[in-house]
């Protein structure tokens, strides 16, 4: 049963006549990584930015289809495009957390970064909160680094320790789903390597989607492979047969470097 | 030849960075020298009208104090408002007004207000200052708090929202708290302007010899009374204008190095 369903999902940008996205259905399966790839404009970001709707940042675009949430007690879906009240849209970020391109650490302490989700979530219980900041640090493979600064401001961090603080961030709310928009593709080979590890470690808790331009990448970490081009979805299969086997032409083309 | 014409370039650069900073200097000496002679403990002890500043200096900070707390919140949120809220033409218009007021004539401003908030009352007031240098003061902090936000990365909102945080808890967090040590320095540098201004003063709340508390009526000020005492004949009252001058311009200066200093800080 895939936690979330994306079926014939449009999506189009204001001020633009064609749609970025053309009527995309796609699975994102439980406890597995599920990667979005393709060339720069393909619309594999603009997808994965749906599916949290934090697009909904920047008024004024268009949706169509649905893009379904699995509510793990009831076992049913729910339409997150027809999500409205506020209150929904933070139990839905939750729910679908994410990991940017940039590490976005806020001006603050360790401790109160990794908390922050959590405070918003209504959780004022010290303890509760210092327990669930150690397991989520330890749960990012940061806590040996930090455990004795966490009352230092996280800016001081690596460009690495910063991104690993950010899934801490995100793993602290325990979300259903993480959502990885490129999120090694400003990290050096080594700090690329730790957090290609913690988000296979990740996929035992949560289910997982990541764009990345790095198909290396692609291959060693996902469980199953979305190609996109220019608003489509090519081809989406299991990555080993993506990329050993694909039925495109096009799939081939890219993934052998022909273009893109 | 390009080397002739690099030296050629870099001479004029630095004759002309030599007669602006020449005459900051000249100036700076010049208010030093008068200013630290006609110095003396009794000038902050006395009010003007037996010799001394004191009535002034505190005139001056009350009227620039209370400008700040009207214009500091205003302006601030008026910046968050068009950089965080506002869309398309009512707050680029907004954000126009603001550039244009910037560097509006102060004196202008200061007849703007005479004509409704001191001929209406029947005499120059307090208030009437104060509001002059609020009008002076809110397009500087809203300027300030504009371009501040406009660093902060919008991938720092996003991750903020994307923890399922609300769109005004982000920017109370988070957003301003990155432009924080920006937003202090352009505040203090607003207010060292402000605390220097004649021109708004001059028309509505003048000076007055007597120390006061009294906004409803005359208020004292350095700068103003600045402008009159050079014009008395009696050197003991240039001699005092001069004083007047130096301790403005060191109150002045040192609000300015407390505000780079927070910058530099930072880093």
């Amino acid at each position: 049963m895939p936690v979330m369903n994306i079926k014939k999902f449009s999506f189009t940008y204001p001020g633009v006549d064609h749609p970025s996205l053309k009527s995309i259905t796609l699975p994102i399966k439980k406890n597995k990584i599920t990667a979005l790839i393709g060339p720069s404009g393909c619309g594999k970001s603009t997808l994965l930015r749906s599916m949290n709707r934090i697009h909904d940042l920047y008024p004024g675009n268009k949706y169509d289809g649905k893009i379904e949430l699995l509510d793990l007690e009831s076992g049913k879906y729910r339409n997150i495009l027809e999500i409205k009240k506020e209150n929904e849209f933070i139990e839905l970020r939750q729910k679908v957390g994410m990991i940017f391109q940039k590490p976005t650490p806020f001006p603050m302490s360790i401790f109160d970064n990794v908390a922050y989700g959590l405070r918003i979530a209504g959780i004022k219980n010290k303890s509760e909160l210092s327990d669930r900041v150690e397991a989520a640090l330890k749960g990012s493979a940061l806590w040996k680094e930090v455990h004795d600064r966490l009352d230092k401001s996280a800016m001081g961090l690596s460009g690495g320790q910063q991104q690993r603080l950010c899934i801490a961030r995100a793993v602290a709310v325990k979300p259903e789903v993480l959502l990885f928009d490129e999120p090694t593709s400003a990290l050096d080979p080594i700090s690329t390597g730790a957090i290609e590890e913690l988000i296979v470690e990740l996929k035992n808790d949560v289910s997982i989607a990541i764009v990345t331009h790095n198909m290396q990448q692609a291959s060693r970490i996902s469980d199953y492979t979305a190609f996109m081009y220019l608003g489509d979805l090519i081809e989406y299969d299991k990555t080993e047969n993506i990329f050993l086997n694909p039925k495109e032409k096009q799939t081939e083309d890219y993934i052998t470097g022909r273009f893109g | 030849m390009r080397l002739q014409l690099n030296k050629l370039f870099l001479a004029l650069s630095v004759f002309s960075a030599l007669i602006g900073l020449g005459f900051l200097g000249w100036i700076l000496i010049t208010l030093f020298v008068k200013g630290l002679a006609s110095m003396h403990l009794s000038l902050f002890l006395n009010d003007l009208v037996d010799g001394g500043l004191r009535n002034l200096i505190v005139g001056q900070l009350i009227l620039a104090g209370l400008a700040a707390l009207v214009g500091i919140p205003l302006g601030m949120v008026a910046g968050i408002y068009i950089r965080e809220y506002g869309r398309g033409k009512y707050a680029e218009l907004i954000r126009d007004l603001s550039d244009i007021m910037v560097s509006a004539p102060s004196i202008v401003i200061g007849a703007f207000v005479y004509a409704f908030a001191v001929a209406p009352f029947g005499g120059a007031n307090g208030f009437a200052g104060v509001i002059a240098l609020s009008i002076m003061m809110i397009p500087i902090i809203i300027n300030t708090t504009d371009s501040m936000l406009s660093l902060v990365p919008k991938e720092l909102r996003e991750a903020g929202i994307a923890l399922g945080a609300s769109k005004y808890r982000v920017i109370l967090d988070i957003v301003i708290k990155a432009a924080k040590v920006g937003i202090m320095t352009g505040v203090l540098l607003a207010f060292a302007r402000i605390a220097g201004e004649t021109a708004p003063l001059l028309f509505t709340s003048e000076t007055s010899n007597y120390f006061s508390l009294d906004l409803r009526d005359s208020f004292p000020s350095l700068t103003v009374s600045i402008y009159n005492l050079a014009n008395e004949p009696e050197k003991s009252s240039r001699d005092l204008a001069w004083a007047a001058s130096f301790i403005l311009t060191a109150m002045v200066l040192i609000i300015n190095l407390v505000g780079r200093y927070l910058t530099r800080h930072k880093k």
